[in-house]
């Protein structure tokens, strides 16, 4: 705020530290309007388009079972990668913050590494295992099981889109806060499990939260890497945002903008609960900056 | 031997939480990956020259890495107007702003998709306008470049934010006291200051926008040698159920994008080490 300190004696000094008004409302209005152009009004576009034909139309484009197929599956893949991550995230952040080895921030970069790969990729890589052509395709043939083009291939692609986001919250915060107090409760006398539940846990429950509700968004949201592995089969490997780009080829708009607008809520629900966490995280811990969210 | 490798801790369950780690990274994440390079090995190497620098395949390199290159520069001048005001204006709604900031993460990519696509149809709010001024927004080169612009935005402002508000006043008072005028002291203290952020910022940006997929593949059109990002490209090919064709273009992008990553912390540890220095 070095504009709240330009209390300096002489007036050309403090000229030097403030914009002039027009350089200011120049500024202001290009950066909010650049906000408002490319990111508000798309938000309000997707409102808009889904209550074109009123509310009753709205709320009939959810009756369709082809959209329910798709938001229970979009519910099923969410329930089982982000407690399967979750569980890694803890295991992954009590090893690498609590104990001291080799190769760690081999394993840190490591770890990040599904944030490098682009969606379609990641969808691509499960192909080439379990895909009819794949390295396990013949076996899989064989057995009669299918990963690829069914609910396996989604779930798999789904972990995979979401795998650092616990980790990467818990390894800093847990780095930061040091191994004093687990030392403490095991001299008096309590148990590796013990310590973990009522001590660790307890110190990282807000940013524990913060990475399970980004990767649920995450989850939920997922486009590219779906689209590659789903074959998208209605009403039975379509997520919500496959259901989505089904209904928007067919020119059902309305409908569309709808399932679209349930995306849309979780969004701006992710956003308010991301500030509220972010602020009790900082109210913890004053000195931790919160991450950026690549997603 | 453990020793070694590892220093002594009274706290249990490092066998067990590094175990799982290591065993749950190889089967989500290195098997899989090591995989897609494994695959390439298929082909000859005369093969996958040809794969990758075919006509079309050209064509959509242009379009990815143009678009990429062109949506960064955009994020970078108004990332850093918002940063700016962000940091240091006053005004109501602030926090409002500040969080609308990062709705292109939150965001999913398709619904993205298709709500820049209809603001930008010929018929719609945005396209209507531009439509008599012979500008094609939608399903053309600049709709991809509208929508790279939508999801990189975050990266440059939440990279350059921080670096804004770490910058002590005293540089700027000390510059005005000089006799510098508003303009030399932004040129010549702040935007010095604020570089190694612009530059990481510029690089996520464009490191996102080449392998974004589904807030393009709307607003594209997708028309082979024009609108067709390289995205698209591996998913067409794998339709064709040419694996192996899908898997070098995938190794391309995958290295692009580990060469943008390498560059950033080149970058960053450059700067730290000037600013270690004084320079």
């Amino acid at each position: 705020m070095a504009t709240a300190i330009s209390a300096t004696s002489s007036g050309q000094s403090r000229a030097a530290l403030r914009e002039p008004l027009w350089v200011k409302v120049i500024v202001f209005t290009l950066g909010i309007g650049f906000l408002g152009l490319f990111l508000v009004l798309p938000l309000v576009a997707v409102f808009t388009e889904a209550l074109r034909e009123g509310v009753k139309a709205y709320f009939a484009s959810f009756r369709d079972p082809a959209a329910l197929a798709a938001i229970r599956l979009t519910l099923v893949a969410t329930a089982i990668a982000v407690p399967l991550n979750l569980v890694f995230g803890l295991a992954a952040s009590w090893a690498i913050a609590k104990f001291e080895f080799r190769g760690k921030s081999v394993l840190i970069t490591l770890i990040d590494l599904p944030f490098a790969v682009s969606p379609v990729i990641s969808g691509l890589i499960f192909v080439l295992l379990f895909g009819l052509q794949g390295w396990l395709g013949p076996w899989l043939r064989a057995h009669d099981i299918q990963i690829i083009f069914a609910v396996p291939g989604i779930v798999l692609a789904t972990v995979f889109v979401t795998f650092p986001f616990v980790a990467r919250e818990l390894i800093p915060l847990m780095q930061e806060q040091g191994n004093d107090e687990e030392q403490a409760a095991l001299l008096l006398g309590a148990s590796g499990w013990q310590t973990f539940w009522r001590v660790t846990l307890p110190n990282v429950k807000w940013a524990l939260l913060y990475g399970v509700i980004l990767s649920t968004a995450r989850a939920m949201g997922e486009f590219g890497a779906v689209s590659v592995v789903s074959g998208h089969v209605r009403g039975k490997t379509n997520t919500i945002p496959l259901h989505v780009e089904i209904l928007y080829n067919e020119y059902n708009f309305v409908a569309a903008f709808a399932v679209a607008s349930l995306l849309a809520l979780l969004a701006l629900a992710t956003l308010a609960l991301k500030i509220a966490l972010e602020w009790k995280i900082q109210a913890a811990r004053p000195s931790l900056e919160p991450t950026a969210v690549e997603g | 031997m453990r020793n070694l490798f590892k220093r002594h801790s009274v706290l249990p369950g490092f066998g067990l939480t590094l175990g799982w780690t290591l065993t749950y990274l190889s089967l989500i994440v290195l098997i899989p990956l090591t995989g897609l390079f494994l695959r390439t090995t298929t082909m000859t190497w005369s093969d996958f020259v040809e794969t990758v620098t075919s006509p079309r395949v050209m064509a959509s390199y242009r379009l990815t890495f143009g678009a990429s290159f062109l949506a960064a520069v955009i994020n970078s001048v108004f990332g850093l107007l918002l940063a700016w005001t962000l940091v240091r204006y006053q005004f109501p709604g602030k926090r409002f702003i500040d969080a609308i900031v990062d709705l292109p993460f939150a965001l999913p990519t398709a619904v993205s998709g298709i709500a820049l696509t209809t603001l930008y149809a010929p018929n719609g709010w945005l396209g209507q306008w531009l439509e008599p001024l012979g500008i094609h927004a939608a399903f053309s080169p600049l709709g991809v470049l509208i929508a790279l612009t939508f999801i990189g935005l975050p990266f440059v402002v939440r990279t350059v934010q921080p670096a804004l508000e770490e910058l002590e006043a005293e540089a700027e008072e000390a510059a005005a006291s000089l006799g510098a005028n508003r303009l030399q002291t932004f040129y010549y203290v702040v935007l010095p200051a604020l570089l190694p952020a612009m530059i990481t910022g510029f690089a996520l940006s464009f490191a996102r926008a080449l392998g974004e997929y589904g807030s393009v593949v709307f607003i594209s059109g997708n028309k082979p040698m024009v609108t067709e990002i390289t995205s698209l490209l591996i998913i067409t090919k794998l339709e064709q159920y040419d694996y192996a064709g899908a898997t070098a273009l995938a190794v391309v992008m995958l290295v692009a994008s580990f060469f943008i990553l390498l560059a950033i912390n080149a970058v960053q540890w450059w700067f730290s080490r000037a600013a270690l220095q004084g320079v």
